[in-house]
């Protein structure tokens, strides 16, 4: 690849991603409308509310800025633009068809975890900086859930790796040609669960979302922030949900593999699924309480995820 | 190499991105041009902010840093491990189980003492 076909392959990424992750919150608002028998958006782009997200854009962008006197002001600014960074940069390792990945490398799974596991910094950022009780408060709960939950995503993302022997994206994919991960024995199930559990967790939503509590934190860490740099946060959370939805749509759903459709129609049309499971489960649980929440990680998800491992090691060690 | 650099244009991309997002927003949105102290005060749900933010928090948020690292790190093992595991087969199977079950019993530890409860005394 040449210097310029390598930044016109990073932009043509980046726009991809953004306008996905633009028309994603209008997906979000159809669908969780439709669970809750009403129509969602419709006035702006009449008859299904199609330019509501542009128009959303928009807004954000000519909002008025508001900067608390009482803040700090380099971090302040500084923790929307680390977390939207942070959560795009992974997705230069996904690949998303069979061929087609912006940066192959053989560690790609170590990186994006990696990647993924710095966002929680920018949001302690953001809390610190606001110099602002509720945003501490959740920002503490935000570091303190990211954090130990990323030990639960770790142990259940190694699962296909394991299986596959290797951390290359596209190996991963390629040894699903015979079966699907989550249709592997035992050990494919219990990590595919486990990993979208922790996932959600991960990514403070719904059952999970106790960093952004409306009615015990007000907004959350992000509180003191307005117009473009609270949509940053929104951006990188909804970022975020898509990188996780492409990747357990690659870990065990076998990412582009299907018959007769090209590679990235099918994953496309996975990630689309893997999503929707994820508001499906938004709007069907409760808020978990703080204690709960860790009880669920230290005592069930850790030693589960553990154990998970060692049977899929001791599968691929036995049948070498 | 080529992928190195593939990321590094993607990065400054990404950065050149969320940076000229807000340069954009600055020209283009409204801004008042009058001081209001009570619109750039702390927001506490419209009471005058009392004291400081920064405030003391439990002492449970250190202990689930501190496991997590416990745990961050073991993972950081078990990366090289999987990739030499169809390799060496069942020896470093073995191996990993017991590096891990010394790993699991200072779990154990924690857990009797109760360290992995969120409210304490």
């Amino acid at each position: 690849m040449t210097f310029a076909e390598s930044v016109s392959h990073g932009a043509i990424l980046l726009g991809a991603i953004i306008g996905v992750v633009t028309y994603l919150t209008w997906v979000e608002r159809k669908f969780s409308g439709r669970l809750q028998s009403r129509i969602g958006p419709y006035l702006v782009g009449r008859p299904h509310g199609w330019l509501q997200p542009i128009a959303d854009a928009l807004k954000l962008l000519s909002k008025e800025d508001i900067t608390p006197a009482k803040t700090d002001r380099f971090l302040f600014n500084l923790a929307p633009i680390w977390v939207v960074v942070m959560s795009l940069l992974g997705f230069a390792f996904l690949p998303l068809t069979i061929n087609w990945v912006l940066v192959n490398i053989d560690l790609g799974l170590l990186y994006f975890s990696a990647i993924g596991s710095l966002i929680v910094i920018g949001v302690f950022i953001a809390g610190w900086a606001s110099n602002n009780k509720y945003a501490l408060l959740s920002a503490l709960r935000a570091a303190a859930q990211m954090v130990a939950y990323e030990v639960p995503l770790l142990l259940s993302l190694l699962v296909p790796a394991v299986l596959a022997g290797s951390l290359n994206f596209q190996d991963i994919i390629l040894a699903q040609e015979r079966i699907w991960f989550i249709l592997f024995p035992v050990v494919g199930q219990i990590s595919g669960i486990t990993f979208l559990l922790a996932a959600l967790a991960e990514g403070n939503r719904i059952p999970f979302d106790l960093s952004e509590a409306e009615s015990e934190l007000v907004a959350g860490f992000n509180i003191e922030y307005s117009g473009m740099k609270f949509a940053y946060f929104y951006l990188g959370e909804y970022v975020h949900l898509l990188a996780v939805s492409i990747l357990v749509s690659i870990l065990f759903l076998g990412g582009p593999l299907g018959p007769l459709l090209s590679g990235g129609v099918w994953i496309a049309f996975k990630t689309l699924i893997v999503f929707l499971i994820v508001l499906w489960i938004r709007w069907s649980f409760l808020r978990l309480r703080i204690d709960q929440m860790m009880m669920l990680n230290w005592k069930v998800l850790v030693p589960l995820t553990l154990g998970n491992l060692l049977l899929a090691g001791l599968w691929v060690s036995l049948s070498r | 190499m080529l992928s190195y650099i593939n990321f590094l244009v993607f990065f400054c991309l990404v950065l050149l991105f969320a940076v000229g997002t807000l340069v954009l927003s600055k020209l283009v949105r409204y801004t008042d041009p009058s001081f209001n102290p009570v619109k750039v005060s702390t927001y506490e749900c419209g009471e005058d902010p009392v004291g400081d933010a920064r405030i003391r928090f439990p002492v449970s948020y250190y202990l689930i840093a501190l496991i997590f690292v416990l745990f961050d790190v073991e993972a950081a093992f078990l990366f090289p491990w999987i990739l030499s595991l169809s390799k060496l087969g069942l020896l470093a199977f073995i191996e990993m189980l017991i590096f891990l079950s010394i790993l699991f019993l200072g779990w154990f530890y924690a857990f009797k003492k109760g360290d992995l409860k969120w409210e304490r005394q």
